[in-house]
C-alpha cells in the first residue's frame, strides 16, 4: 500500500510534530509513505470565507501534485473535507476539473479513516498513558461521518483513559475567519468547550483536526488550565 | 447600555450582525436563559428523533417531496387555488408583502381580528396595516400575545419569547390584567387564557399562516399545541389563512411523513396537540367553521429565490426552527441579533434572499460552519452549503473589509508556491519566537485572536525542511 501524506498548511509550518507522528504510523503499520513537495494549502481558509476566485488556483495546484497518488492522507478532517466535499462546488464552471476533483476526493482520507476503514487496523500498538477527552470536530464528524474510527483507535490505546466530553458535538468556535470575524462570539463559543474540557478530568484533549485544536489550546494557554491539547495522530504514535 | 432584545428589524436597513452579537453576548441573562432552553430543546428532539429508526429516510422522503414540488410550483398553486375556489374559498394572489397586508387590511377593515402565530405574517408588516385599517387585534399564540404586549418581535421561530423572564411576563400580565399576579407560569397561563377568550368571542375575523397547503384538495394545514388555532378558525366568521407560495404540497398522502418530522423536530414532540385540516369555509349543514375563506398567497422575493438554482432548495423549509435550536451560534446571540424576522441558519439564508445582499450581507458569515443545522433539517436543505455559497456572492458583489482582503491575498499569494510558503513560514516562526505567546499588539485581523486566545507554540522548524521526494 502507498499513500501520499498531505500534511496541510498548518501541520507543516505550525505542528510539524503532527507530521512526523502520522508519517511514523503509517510507516509503522506497512505503508509507502510519499511526500510530494509542491504541496501547499487546500485553501479552505479563503473558500469558507467566500474568495472563492483566490481559493481556486489553490485547488487546482493541489489537485495536480496529488494527481497521480493511489491514496492521500492528511492528519487534518477540514482538509479532507475541503477536497472531497467542496473541490467539485469550487470548481463546478470547470467540468474535467471537477471531474479530476472527485476521483482525487475519491482517494483522500483523514488519517483515522484511513486506519480503520481503508487500512482495517485498530489496533495500532500505541501507549499512552493519559486521561483522554476526545472533541469530535465539526467538518470530520458531519462531512466525513467521522464518528467511530477515531474512537475505536483510542479505545485500542494502551493504558489510555478514555473521558466522556459533555456537548462533545457542539463547536468549538474556531471556524476559521469567523474565530477573526466574530472573535467575541468565538470565544464565547470556546469557553463552553473549555469548560466542558475541564469538566471531563482529562490531562490532554484530542481530535481529528489540529485548528480546531490550535483553538482550544489557545483558549486553555490563556485560561493557564493544566489541560493540553494533542493531535489524534500523536497519541497513536505514541509507544 | 440598550439591549437588542425586543428590538423590531427595520426593513431597508443594513444589519450589522457584528454590533448586534456583542449587545446580547453581554446579557447575561440571555445568555443562560438561551443554553437553557436550547440544550433542553435538543435533548428532547435528539430523544424522540432516536425513536423512530426511518428517520433518515422520512427526511429523504420529505426533501424528495418538496423538491419535486418545487420543479413543477406553477401547476401545483394553480390546482391548489383551483380546489380552493370549487370548496367555496377565495384566493388572493400578492406580488410583494405591501399587497399581501393591503389584501388583508381590506378584508378585515375596522373589524376585531384574533391572529395565530405566523412568521409569514410578521415578514409583511401585518399588524401595522391592520392598526392602520383601523383593526383591534389580538395575537393568541402565548409567547406572540405576549411579545404584543411588550411590543417586541419574537426570537425564536418556535418559542417567540424565549429571551424573557418570568418575573418580566408576570409583570406584563399584571399590567393587562390589572391585578399584581405572582410569577408562576401556571398561574400566568390562566390568567392569558381568561383575557384572550373574551377576546376570541368577540372577534368578526381570524388570520392564521399555514404550515402546509395541499393542492390536492385545497387543504389548509396548520400544527398547534395551545388551541388558539383551533378557536381563530372557528369562532369568527371570516377565516384568512396567510401563507408564502412554497408552502405547497401535492396531496394529502404525503401529510404523515411531514406531521412525523416536524412536532419532532421543532418541540421534540411525538405529535402535537392538534392538527387543523381546514378545507374551504362551513358548507351547509356543519355546526362550526367560517363563513368565509381567504387565502392569501405571497411571493415577496420568494419567486426571486426559485428561479435561483443554487438557492432553490432553501424554499422546502417547514419552518420547525429545529436549525436554531442546534445553532450554536444562535444560541449565544438570540434571535432578535438577526435584525430580521427569520434568524438562525434558516434565516441567515434566507434573509439575505429575499432582502437582498446590501442589507443582510453579515449574516452569511454569521457561522462557524459547523453543520450541526445541516444535519438536523428534517427536509435536508443543505445549509451550511448554502451559507458558502451566499459567502461567495457577497464577496463578490460588495467586497470585503481592506484588512480581511489583503490577509486573504496575502495568503493565497503565500500558498500558491512551495518555495514562498517557505519563506513565509519560516517568517511567521520567527515573529512568533519574538513576540511570545501573548504579544500585546498584532496586526488586525489577527489581533482578534489574541483578545481570546494565547498564539500557538513556536515550532523549530517546517515539516518538509530537508525532505526529498
Amino acid at each position: 500500500m502507498r499513500a501520499a501524506l498531505f500534511v496541510t498548511c498548518l501541520v507543516d509550518q505550525l505542528f510539524p510534530r503532527t507530521g512526523r507522528a502520522a508519517e511514523d504510523l503509517l510507516r509503522h503499520l506497512g505503508v509507502t509513505v510519499e511526500f510530494p513537495p509542491g504541496q501547499t494549502c487546500c485553501g479552505q481558509v479563503a473558500f469558507n470565507d467566500g474568495f472563492w476566485s483566490e481559493a481556486r488556483p489553490l485547488a487546482r495546484r493541489l489537485l495536480g501534485v496529488f494527481d497521480h497518488a493511489d491514496a492521500v492522507v492528511a492528519p487534518s478532517a477540514s482538509c479532507v473535507a475541503m477536497i472531497r466535499e467542496f473541490y467539485p462546488i469550487l470548481l463546478r464552471d470547470d467540468p474535467a476539473r471537477a471531474a479530476q476533483a472527485r476521483e482525487v476526493g475519491r482517494r483522500t482520507y483523514e488519517l483515522t479513516e484511513f486506519l480503520v476503514d481503508v487500512l482495517g487496523v485498530v489496533a495500532v500498538g500505541a501507549h499512552f498513558p493519559h486521561r483522554v477527552a476526545y472533541h469530535p470536530a465539526c467538518h470530520g464528524l458531519r462531512l466525513l461521518g467521522l464518528r467511530e474510527q477515531p474512537l475505536r483507535l483510542l479505545r485500542h490505546v494502551r493504558e489510555l483513559d478514555l473521558r466522556p466530553l459533555v456537548g462533545a458535538e457542539e463547536c468549538c468556535g474556531f471556524g476559521g475567519m469567523f474565530a477573526l470575524k466574530f472573535a467575541e462570539l468565538s470565544a464565547a463559543m470556546l469557553e463552553t468547550k473549555l469548560r466542558a474540557i475541564e469538566a471531563s478530568g482529562a490531562e490532554f484533549v484530542t481530535a481529528t483536526d489540529v485548528s480546531c485544536l490550535m483553538h482550544i489550546d489557545g483558549g486553555l494557554r490563556r485560561r493557564r488550565s493544566a489541560v493540553g491539547t494533542i493531535p489524534i495522530a500523536e497519541i497513536l504514535a505514541a509507544r | 447600555m440598550k439591549t437588542p432584545r425586543g428590538a423590531a428589524p427595520e426593513p431597508g436597513r443594513p444589519i450589522d450582525f457584528v454590533r448586534n452579537a456583542r449587545l446580547a453576548l453581554g446579557d447575561p441573562f440571555l445568555r443562560a436563559a438561551l443554553r437553557a432552553t436550547m440544550v433542553r430543546f435538543r435533548d428532547r428532539q435528539a430523544a424522540v428523533i432516536a425513536e423512530v429508526p426511518e428517520w433518515q429516510a422520512l427526511r429523504d422522503y420529505a426533501c424528495a417531496v418538496k423538491r419535486h414540488t418545487l420543479g413543477r410550483l406553477d401547476q401545483y398553486l394553480e390546482q391548489l387555488e383551483a380546489q380552493v375556489a370549487l370548496r367555496g374559498g377565495h384566493v388572493h394572489w400578492a406580488r410583494d408583502g405591501a399587497e399581501a397586508a393591503g389584501i388583508i387590511a381590506r378584508l378585515a377593515r375596522g373589524r376585531r381580528v384574533v391572529k395565530s402565530k405566523s412568521m409569514t405574517s410578521e415578514e409583511i408588516g401585518l399588524n401595522e396595516a391592520l392598526a392602520s385599517a383601523g383593526c383591534e387585534v389580538t395575537e393568541t399564540d402565548l409567547g406572540e400575545y405576549l411579545l404584543q404586549l411588550a411590543g417586541e418581535a419574537p426570537s425564536h421561530l418556535i418559542a417567540p419569547i424565549v429571551h424573557r423572564s418570568k418575573e418580566f411576563i408576570a409583570a406584563l400580565l399584571s399590567a393587562a390584567a390589572g391585578r399584581p399576579l405572582p410569577a408562576e407560569p401556571e398561574r400566568l397561563t390562566a390568567v392569558a387564557r381568561e383575557l384572550l377568550r373574551r377576546r376570541f368571542l368577540e372577534a368578526e375575523v381570524g388570520i392564521t399562516g399555514a404550515n402546509f397547503l395541499v393542492a390536492e384538495t385545497g387543504t389548509v394545514v396548520l400544527v398547534e399545541n395551545e388551541g388558539n388555532i383551533r378557536l381563530t378558525t372557528t369562532i369568527p366568521r371570516v377565516h384568512i389563512a396567510l401563507a408564502g407560495v412554497e408552502k405547497v404540497i401535492p396531496r394529502l398522502a404525503d401529510l404523515a411523513v411531514f406531521l412525523t418530522l416536524l412536532p419532532r423536530a421543532a418541540t421534540g414532540q411525538r405529535m402535537s396537540s392538534y392538527v387543523s385540516l381546514l378545507t374551504g369555509p362551513r358548507r351547509s349543514g356543519e355546526r362550526d367553521g367560517p363563513e368565509e375563506f381567504h387565502l392569501v398567497l405571497v411571493d415577496n422575493g420568494r419567486t426571486a429565490v426559485h428561479g435561483d438554482e443554487t438557492m432553490r432548495e432553501v424554499l422546502a423549509c417547514i419552518r420547525c426552527g429545529a436549525c436554531l435550536d442546534v445553532c450554536p451560534v444562535f444560541e449565544r446571540v438570540g434571535g432578535h441579533a438577526y435584525g430580521s424576522v427569520y434568524s438562525g441558519p434558516i434565516g441567515a439564508v434566507l434573509t439575505p434572499l429575499l432582502q437582498g445582499l446590501t442589507v443582510a450581507g453579515d449574516l452569511p458569515f454569521a457561522s462557524s460552519l459547523c453543520g450541526a443545522c445541516g444535519e438536523v433539517c428534517p427536509v435536508k436543505i443543505d445549509l451550511p452549503r448554502l451559507l458558502l455559497e451566499l459567502r461567495a456572492r457577497v464577496v463578490r458583489s460588495r467586497g470585503a473589509p481592506l484588512g480581511e482582503r489583503l490577509f486573504l491575498r496575502a495568503w493565497t499569494w503565500v500558498m500558491g508556491s512551495a518555495v514562498r510558503l517557505t519563506l513565509a513560514g519560516s517568517l511567521v516562526r520567527l515573529a512568533r519566537g519574538l513576540v511570545g505567546p501573548r504579544p500585546r499588539w498584532l496586526p488586525a485581523p489577527l489581533s482578534r485572536w489574541i483578545a481570546f486566545r494565547d498564539l500557538p507554540p513556536a515550532a523549530p522548524a517546517a515539516f518538509r525542511r530537508g525532505r526529498r521526494r
